[in-house]
C-alpha cells in the first residue's frame, strides 16, 4: 500500500506533461540499458521509467511463479490466482465485496475531509478555537483508529456506523492537522498584500488563506485516503460481514491462499489507484507552485 | 520646502515600534516624527535593518504601533486601506493567480466592472512592460518582472498614497530609469503622496524632494535632506552640480553614520 511513504514530502511531478511516447526499445533492452548508465540521477525519460516499471513487476512475477513452482509449502502460484480471481468475478463477490469496501472508505473519507477542512480554517485562523480543538486532535492522533474499534462497537454495535465512524476518524485525523499547518503557514505578506488592495478578513480568508493552503489540504487527503483505506480493511477483518477484509477473514478459516491473494492484489491495486487519482487533482490544482 | 502641519497627509508621530523576539524586545524605530505633505515625494535611505520597511508597514496600517502613531489625512491609521497603496519588498504577488488576475485583484474588490477592469489592467500590464506575459504564472516570471507586475497591481487601484519599498531594487539599470521616469510622470499629473523606500542614493535624490536619510539601532531619522530641484526632472538633471552636490551629501550620511553597521554593498 502506498499510503505511508507519501507523508511529507511532495512528489516532484510536472503538471500535465505529454508523455514522450514509443521510441523505447522493449522491456528486456531497457533493463540493460540503465544497467549500462553510471548516471545515479533520475534523469530517466518517462517512458523508460514506466518500461523499468513493468520489467520489474513482471520479473517479480516471474520468481513469484518460480517459487510456486519449486513447490514451498502452500503457496499459489500466478495461474492458479489468476484462475481464483476470475472465478470470484464471475460469481460477483469479488465485484460485491471491492463495493463494499470502497463504499465504506468512500463514505468515511469524504466525510472526514469535509468535516477536516473547516476544523482545520477554524483552528488556523482562530487562536482560541485551535485552543479548543488542538488537546482533542492531538490526543486521538496518538490512538490508531484501530485501537477505538472496541469502544464503538460496544456503543454503537455492529452495524455499518461504526466501521465507517472510525474510517471516518483515521481520515480526519489525517486531513485536519494538515490543513491547519497550511493555514498557519500561509505568507503573512500575501494576506497584507490583500489587506492594503482593500480585502476584509472574509476575503483575505477566501481569496488567499483557502488557494495558499490548498497543497496542504491536498496532500493531508491523500494521507487521509491512505489511512482509510488501511483502517478499512483492518475493520473488516475484525468485524464485517462484507468487503475485501472479510473475504480474507472467511478465507483464513477455509485455508483458501489463493483468495486471500486475489483479496490482497485487489487492496493494493485499488489503494494505489485512488491514491494515484488523487494525486492527479493535486497536481492539477497545484501548478502554480514552485517545484524543486 | 515648508510643510504645513495641517495639510500633512502622512504624519509619523513619536512612534515607537517594537518586536519581541524571543524574550527579547527589539526596538526597530524610535522616536520617528516626520511630516509628509499631501502630495510630496519622499525618499526614505538608510542602512539594511533600520527600519525603513517598518516604517513604511505602520503607515500602510500593517503594524500596532509600541508607541506613537500615524496620522493619514489628520486621522489615526488603524488599519489598511485602498487609498493607500502599498508595494512590498517582497512582491507579494500570489503565486496561484496569473498576472493579469494579480493587477485585478485590487480592481475586482473595488467591484470596477469587467469590461473596464479589462481595459484598465492591459493599460498597466502595457506601462510595466509585461503585455505578452499576462497570462503568465508568477513563477515564471524574472525577479524584476515580478516586481513591474506588482508595481502594476499597486498602480491599478489608483492609490491616493503610495508606499513603495524597493519597488525597482530588482531592476536592471535601463528599466529601472524607465520605471523612474513613468513614476514621476505620473506622479506630476496625479500628485499622490509617495513614500518610496531605496537602497540607491542616485534614485532617492533623482525622484524626492526630500530624502529622510535613517540610522539603525535603533531605527530613528538621522537626517532629513531637501532638494531644491525643480521638477519635472529629466535626465540631464542629473549631470548638474547641484544633484551631485546633494548625491555626496546623501551619501556622506548615510554611509558615514556614527553608529551605523552593516552598510549596503552599493558601488
Ligand atoms: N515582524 C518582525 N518581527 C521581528 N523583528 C522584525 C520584524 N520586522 C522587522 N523586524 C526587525 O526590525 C528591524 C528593521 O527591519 P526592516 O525590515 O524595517 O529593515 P529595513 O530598513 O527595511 O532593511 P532592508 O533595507 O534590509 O530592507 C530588523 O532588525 C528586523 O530584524
Ligand atoms: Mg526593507
Amino acid at each position: 500500500m502506498s499510503s505511508a511513504d507519501t507523508s511529507v514530502p511532495r512528489r516532484e511531478r510536472t503538471g500535465t506533461p505529454p508523455a514522450a511516447t514509443a521510441t523505447t526499445p522493449s522491456t528486456p533492452g531497457a533493463g540493460s540499458t540503465k544497467a549500462r548508465q553510471p548516471r545515479r540521477e533520475k534523469k530517466l525519460s518517462k517512458s523508460a521509467m514506466l518500461a523499468i516499471n513493468f520489467g520489474s513487476v513482471a520479473a517479480g512475477v516471474g520468481l513469484w511463479a518460480l517459487l510456486a513452482g519449486i513447490g514451498i509449502q502452500g503457496l499459489p502460484g500466478p495461474a492458479e490466482v489468476a484462475t481464483r480471481a476470475g472465478e470470484m468475478l464471475a460469481d460477483g463477490t469479488l465485484l460485491e465485496s471491492i463495493g463494499a469496501s470502497l463504499g465504506r472508505v468512500l463514505t468515511g473519507f469524504l466525510l472526514g475531509s469535509l468535516l477536516a477542512i473547516p476544523v482545520g480554517f477554524l483552528m488556523g485562523w482562530y487562536t482560541v478555537a485551535r485552543g479548543i480543538i488542538e488537546p482533542y486532535v492531538q490526543f486521538f492522533r496518538t490512538v490508531p483508529p484501530l485501537a477505538i474499534i472496541p469502544l464503538v462497537m460496544v456503543t454503537l454495535g455492529i452495524g455499518e456506523v461504526p466501521r465507517i465512524l472510525v474510517i471516518f476518524l483515521a481520515a480526519f485525523l489525517c486531513c485536519v492537522v494538515s490543513t491547519f499547518q497550511g493555514v498557519v503557514g500561509v505568507d503573512k505578506t500575501l494576506i497584507n498584500a490583500a489587506r492594503v488592495l482593500g480585502a476584509n478578513s472574509f476575503t483575505v480568508f477566501l481569496r488567499v488563506v483557502v488557494p495558499a493552503s490548498s497543497p496542504f489540504i491536498l496532500v493531508g487527503m491523500r494521507i487521509g485516503l491512505g489511512a482509510a483505506w488501511a483502517t478499512v480493511v483492518a475493520a473488516e477483518l475484525l468485524a464485517a460481514q462484507s468487503g475485501l477484509g472479510f473475504l480474507m477473514q472467511q478465507a483464513q478459516l477455509f485455508y483458501d491462499l489463493p483468495t486471500i491473494f486475489v483479496s490482497l492484489i485487489c487492496i493494493g491495486v485499488l489503494g494505489l489507484l485512488m491514491d494515484r487519482i488523487l494525486l492527479a487533482i493535486e497536481a492539477r490544482l497545484t501548478r502554480w507552485q514552485e517545484r524543486r | 520646502m515648508t510643510i504645513h502641519t495641517d495639510t500633512a497627509m502622512i504624519r509619523f508621530q513619536d512612534l515607537r515600534q517594537e518586536f519581541v523576539l524571543g524574550n527579547e524586545t527589539f526596538t526597530a524605530l524610535d522616536g520617528v516624527n516626520l511630516d509628509i505633505a499631501d502630495g510630496e515625494f519622499v525618499t526614505v535611505v538608510g542602512p539594511s535593518g533600520c527600519g525603513k520597511s517598518t516604517m513604511l508597514n505602520a503607515a500602510a496600517g500593517l503594524l500596532d504601533p509600541t508607541g506613537g502613531q500615524v496620522l493619514v489625512d489628520n486621522r489615526p491609521v488603524t488599519g489598511p486601506s485602498p487609498r493607500t497603496g502599498v508595494i512590498f519588498q517582497q512582491y507579494a504577488l500570489f503565486p496561484w493567480l496569473t498576472v493579469r488576475k494579480n493587477v485585478e485583484f485590487g480592481l475586482e474588490l473595488k467591484k470596477v466592472p469587467a469590461a473596464e477592469r479589462r481595459v484598465i489592467v492591459d493599460h498597466y500590464l502595457e506601462l510595466v512592460g509585461l503585455t505578452r506575459f499576462a497570462e503568465a504564472l508568477p513563477k515564471e516570471l524574472s525577479g524584476g518582472m515580478k516586481q513591474r507586475c506588482a508595481i502594476a497591481r499597486a498602480y491599478a487601484v489608483n492609490p491616493e498614497i503610495l508606499l513603495m519599498d524597493e519597488p525597482f531594487g530588482a531592476l536592471d539599470a535601463l528599466t529601472r530609469v524607465h520605471m523612474q521616469e513613468q513614476l514621476l510622470e505620473t506622479w506630476l499629473k496625479e500628485r499622490r503622496t509617495v513614500l518610496f523606500v531605496t537602497h540607491d542614493v542616485d534614485e532617492a535624490v533623482y525622484l524626492a524632494s526630500r530624502v529622510i536619510v535613517m540610522a539603525a539601532r535603533p531605527g530613528r531619522i538621522h537626517k532629513v535632506i531637501p532638494v531644491d530641484l525643480p521638477y519635472p526632472r529629466t535626465a540631464d538633471i542629473r549631470l548638474t552640480d547641484e544633484y551631485a552636490k546633494l548625491r555626496a551629501e546623501v551619501w556622506e550620511s548615510v554611509y558615514h553614520q556614527p553608529a551605523a553597521h552593516g552598510a549596503d554593498d552599493q558601488h
